[in-house]
């Protein structure tokens, strides 16, 4: 079964790659559009010697989940937007506790309960406001269900390397829909964990996992160590496909399931001689600044496609330092864009912008 | 070239299942595909709706909009979905539940009393594959072998009856003349 393509869900996908990339604990709660998850490991943890726990509520979730990272195993807990925001103290503590772990948001649309149909409105979420404090989390947007199975892994490996907590931002579409998967290889890319609380039986000093700084100074110590490390991450891990954009007059940018439909779009545009492109953040923190960059010079319009109200505008405007004009075209509330009505978005900044 | 399926009818008469079976004959022909269920309310017994994408080049959405294909089941499904289909494509319509005249003269319509035939040849819940049956017989589009392979994939080995009456219904949709 190695290497056979598999028909699976997205959220399916995630979990079975989760378990191979040596997951031993997943503590969940059910939601949708992401329970397949949960339903998932509750069948699969047992037989492979790992806990699936089903916690009394998100809070419960990622704070079992914290526990169980401290002790130095691989741990994961999904869930779907509203669940996440109740999650967002507990990911504050694992990131300040410089904690690995991974943490699934399957979108679906907000505010609120919102809707639950898939939704990409929780970029600031993920992205910027993860939680109270100074800190940061990977945040990893896979495009097809085959990108869910590898970037979890990728996911749990990163985590352990830069030791702070990685998220797969997914959302319904993803989750929901079935494709074929080959699952990858695994490699032992766990990283020893001589910080991890696994009793030490007078061996060598005891290890503590603890945010409490009551002393300022200590804690803003503690801060600017931890930004040290997201400089090494921010020139390391930044990742990004660019399709067609080496001559590319108007560059779409999407992540996610936008992606896939913006794509078709871009070939649309270029079987009507519209020289369009298409930069896809995979890594959405730290965001691929360079991507853009290195087109700045020769685009001479970006359209950020979302579904959302446009919350990655503002980081592709920083990217390309407002050098060129950046439209934006989203759905939102869980109303999924067709290529259509994004290709009619191309045309017009074409209009507007190529004279 | 991509075919773009939209399978819908009642929660329960298999419309998740029939998608599934189309999108396991694309990937064992090593073709891309993708199934898209709905996953609203719709599937607590209301209509319930599927999107299957069969394609040499990558799928972009997911999402059919304007399908080359419909498998329709029931009234409200046909109603919702029919002035939907690109033009010259192909609705294959289980006519045991459908009464409506059809509205559209520029797709090929075929209506099949897949529900009736079921019933009476002791294969209860196997409309939704009477009605694969015509779509093979009628566009090609998947073959005869990959479906046959793509049902022996699904079916569970100690369900192993399910197999041939799934391979019954395929042949009575094939055989079945308007």
């Amino acid at each position: 079964m190695a290497n056979e393509r598999m028909l699976m869900k997205g959220n399916e996908a995630l979990a079975e790659a989760a378990v191979r990339a040596g997951c031993k604990c997943y503590f969940g709660y059910p939601i949708t559009p992401q329970t397949e998850i949960a339903a998932y490991m509750s069948k699969r943890m047992p037989k492979c010697g790992g806990v699936f726990l089903q916690a009394e509520s998100e809070i419960a979730a990622i704070n079992m989940v914290y526990g169980a990272a401290a002790t130095g195993v691989r741990a994961m807990t999904s869930s779907s937007s509203p669940g996440i925001s109740l999650k967002s103290e507990g990911i504050s503590y694992a990131a300040g506790c410089d904690l690995p772990c991974v943490v699934v948001n399957v979108q679906r649309g907000g505010p609120g309960l919102g809707g639950i149909q898939p939704a990409q409105s929780d970029y600031y979420l993920a992205t910027k406001a993860g939680g109270h404090g100074d800190f940061s989390v990977l945040v990893y947007a896979p495009s097809s269900v085959q990108e869910m199975a590898d970037y979890v892994v990728k996911a749990f490996d990163m985590a352990d390397k830069y030791r702070m907590p990685a998220m797969i931002l997914s959302d319904g579409l993803l989750g929901q829909m079935m494709e074929p998967v080959v699952f990858p290889e695994i490699q032992d890319n766990e990283s020893p964990k001589e910080w991890a609380c696994t009793g030490h039986g007078n061996k060598r000093r005891h290890n503590i996992i603890n945010s409490l700084y009551l002393k300022p100074e200590e804690l803003e110590q503690s801060n600017i160590e931890r930004y040290k490390k997201y400089d090494i991450v921010k020139a390391e891990l930044p990742e990004a496909e660019n399709y067609l954009t080496e001559d590319a007059d108007i560059i779409v940018t999407a992540y996610g399931a936008s992606a896939r439909i913006a794509r078709s779009a871009v070939n649309a545009a270029r079987a009507e001689g519209i020289k369009a492109g298409l930069i896809r953040p995979i890594t959405l923190w730290p965001f691929p600044e360079k991507a853009y960059a290195d087109t700045v010079e020769t685009a001479k319009a970006y359209l950020v496609v979302e579904l959302s109200m446009g919350q990655m505008t503002d980081d592709v405007r920083l990217a390309t330092s407002c050098r060129r004009p950046v439209r934006f075209f989203g759905r939102t509330g869980g109303v999924i864009h067709t290529p259509a009505e994004i290709l009619a978005q191309i045309k017009q900044i074409a209009k507007e912008e190529l004279k | 070239m991509t075919s773009e399926i939209q399978l819908a009818g009642f929660g329960g008469q298999g419309i998740l299942f029939a998608g599934k079976v189309l999108a396991y004959c694309g990937m064992l022909a090593d073709r891309e595909v993708s199934w898209l269920p709905c996953y609203g309310p719709e599937m607590r017994g209301g209509t319930c709706n599927c999107s299957v994408c069969l394609s040499d080049d990558p799928i972009g959405s997911p999402v059919v909009n304007e399908p080359d294909l419909l498998i329709a089941m029931n009234e409200p499904s046909y109603t919702k979905f029919i002035t939907a289909v690109k033009a010259g494509g192909y609705a294959f319509v289980d006519s045991t539940l459908v009464d409506s005249a059809d509205v559209r003269s520029d797709i090929h319509e075929f209506r099949v009393p897949a529900t009736r035939l079921a019933d009476e040849n002791d294969l209860k819940g196997g409309a939704n594959i009477i009605l694969i049956g015509k779509l093979i017989k009628e566009t090609g589009v998947i073959s005869m072998d990959d479906i046959e392979a793509a049902i022996r994939k699904i079916v569970p080995a100690k369900k192993a009856q399910l197999i041939e009456n799934n391979l019954r219904a395929i042949r009575l949709g094939f055989d079945y003349a308007e």
